[in-house]
């Protein structure tokens, strides 16, 4: 029997639209929205927040990468209704209004890009990695950037952005302590 | 993607009443199936999300031992302070994987369950035994410079790409399921099968059963392990041969001893047999040369993927000695001692 014919929906229930909320960069947002779409056509679609870019569209690239509840995750490989209550945010969350954020001026003054299109998922992931705490070293720094894929080749220079905003980091830390 | 209908499981004998019927899939982290449905090579009719369900902890069992709560994410169970300290070898084989992105969505459950990431099976304009029962394989005599050298069926000669599944494979982990007709645990090695004249079926679960936890005992191996991946670039790929040691040394000798490899067959690869004709013996290169081809009896390579056979046979050896020497391989430096 081929396959197909076990795969027939088991009621043509597609219709449904499913509700669920989430805070995108601080702001709420009610949904009512098929469960096929996955949270980074919710965020370019729906939202026009198109900063997070769709490279790959399977996880291979890293340009979707957005922070849910401070984590970053791949936003093309999950289902925005799953998300249910969860925080988001992306590029256009980072800043402080007219202030880039540490990442995005380390990024320019070490020219980590060149056509930029990686750049919002490199940045969204870097900012995951130092919510993590796991990397210390340009070493480190680049094992746990390796989700992130840059075509134009600029990683010597993401790494050095990414550590000197790590560094200052844990310079604010040792002040602080 | 292929519409389908979606519920939100509020509790496992809801998830696993609803999961039995047919063309419906449970869906946790979403990072295999996600994009196997963007591939058609998935086509469920209905997903049942459980990720509502309380099956994130990670936590101490009664008589010794840790279990982990099927949702809980790979990345915190690497990073879980108990995984760290007494399962040294799990935490390195999960930070071996995928991207750190990934690792924080995908779940523990959703790890030991992920399918092949043989090309054949993700082109749904070629034959494959596994998506398509009867219609052939094209890796047999096709690109198959990834595909298994041990275990592999006339009808499919796919691996399992998980790192994860090798450690607990070498660990002898426990996964706890439940399903209609209640829980049962299922020993690592007879979770997951080989493809025989059944490749569609990439584990022993039946209908509607949905994995709760895997249980690690208590056996720690905390000096004398590593796990040793290669692969085609330093970071995020998955492993053309990976191994998997757990030792321990008494006395200059060997006294306990869990070998697992990973990247050669449908299933993680153990013999142990083989491991326990190392008892006793010194760990020196002449039992490590013997254990070596013990582990990799039988092997068949495909054509492109026959390089495999020594490359494995060499990654056998210097994963033992660098567990011998108490010298894990690092997942940062990727230099192998």
């Amino acid at each position: 029997m081929p396959p197909q014919a076990t795969l027939q929906p088991a009621a043509p229930a597609f219709d449904v639209k499913v509700d669920f909320s989430l805070t995108i960069n601080g702001r709420k947002h009610s949904f009512s929205v098929e469960p096929w779409v996955t949270l980074l056509d919710l965020l370019r679609e729906r939202l026009d927040l198109t900063g997070s870019k769709k490279g790959c569209d399977h996880g291979q690239c890293g340009a979707c990468t957005v922070l849910v509840d401070g984590k970053r995750i791949n936003s093309c490989l999950k289902l925005a209704v799953t998300l249910d209550g969860s925080e988001i945010t992306t590029i256009e969350g980072l800043a402080d209004g007219d202030r880039l954020h540490p990442l995005q001026q380390a990024f320019v003054e070490h020219d980590a890009f060149q056509c930029g299109y990686c750049t919002p998922g490199q940045i969204c992931s870097a900012q995951g990695l130092i919510n993590e705490g796991r990397a210390r070293t340009a070493a480190e720094i680049r094992e746990l950037m390796s989700g992130n894929l840059c075509r134009c080749g600029a990683y010597t220079n993401i790494v050095d952005a990414v550590e000197e905003v790590v560094r200052q980091g844990a310079l604010h830390k040792e002040a602080a302590e | 993607m292929i519409p389908f209908s979606y519920i939100r499981a509020g509790s496992a004998d809801e998830a696993t009443a609803a999961g039995k019927e047919p063309a419906t899939w449970f869906l946790a982290g979403g990072t295999n199936l996600i994009d196997l449905m963007k591939e058609t090579v998935e086509r469920p009719a209905r997903l049942v999300d459980i990720n509502q369900l309380p099956l994130d902890q990670i936590e101490t069992l009664p008589g010794g031992g840790l279990r982990l709560g099927a949702l809980a994410r790979n990345a915190d169970t690497a990073y879980h302070p108990t995984v760290e300290a007494d399962y040294p070898l799990l935490a390195s084989a999960i930070l071996a994987g995928a991207s750190p992105q990934l690792r924080n969505a995908a779940t523990n459950g959703g790890n030991i369950n992920q399918r092949t990431r043989c090309y054949y099976f993700y082109d749904v304009a070629t034959p494959c035994n596994k998506r398509e029962p009867g219609s052939g394989c094209g890796a047999i005599n096709g690109v198959n410079r990834i595909h298994a050298i041990l275990g592999a069926s006339d009808q499919c000669i796919a691996t399992h790409p998980s790192d994860m599944c090798i450690a607990l494979a070498a660990l002898d982990a426990t996964v706890q399921v439940t399903g209609p007709a209640g829980q049962r645990s299922i020993p690592f090695a007879d979770y997951h099968r080989l493809p025989g004249d059944n490749p569609s079926k990439d584990n022993t679960l039946q209908p509607g059963e949905l994995v709760t936890a895997i249980d690690l005992p208590d056996g720690k191996f905390t000096k004398n392990y590593t796990y040793l991946k290669l692969r085609d670039r330093l970071s995020y790929a998955f492993a053309l041969v990976s191994v998997a040691v757990a030792m321990k040394l008494e006395g200059g000798a060997i006294s306990d001893l869990r070998v697992a490899l990973g990247g050669v067959a449908h299933k993680p690869w153990r013999r142990p047999e083989a491991e326990r004709q190392l008892l006793g013996r010194a760990p020196d290169d002449a039992a490590f040369s013997e254990f070596a081809d013990a582990l990799l009896d039988g092997a068949v390579g495909q054509g492109e993927n026959d390089f495999k056979i020594p490359l494995a046979r060499k990654a056998i050896q210097r994963a033992l000695r660098q567990a011998a020497a108490g010298t894990p391989q690092s997942q940062v430096d990727k230099r192998i001692a």
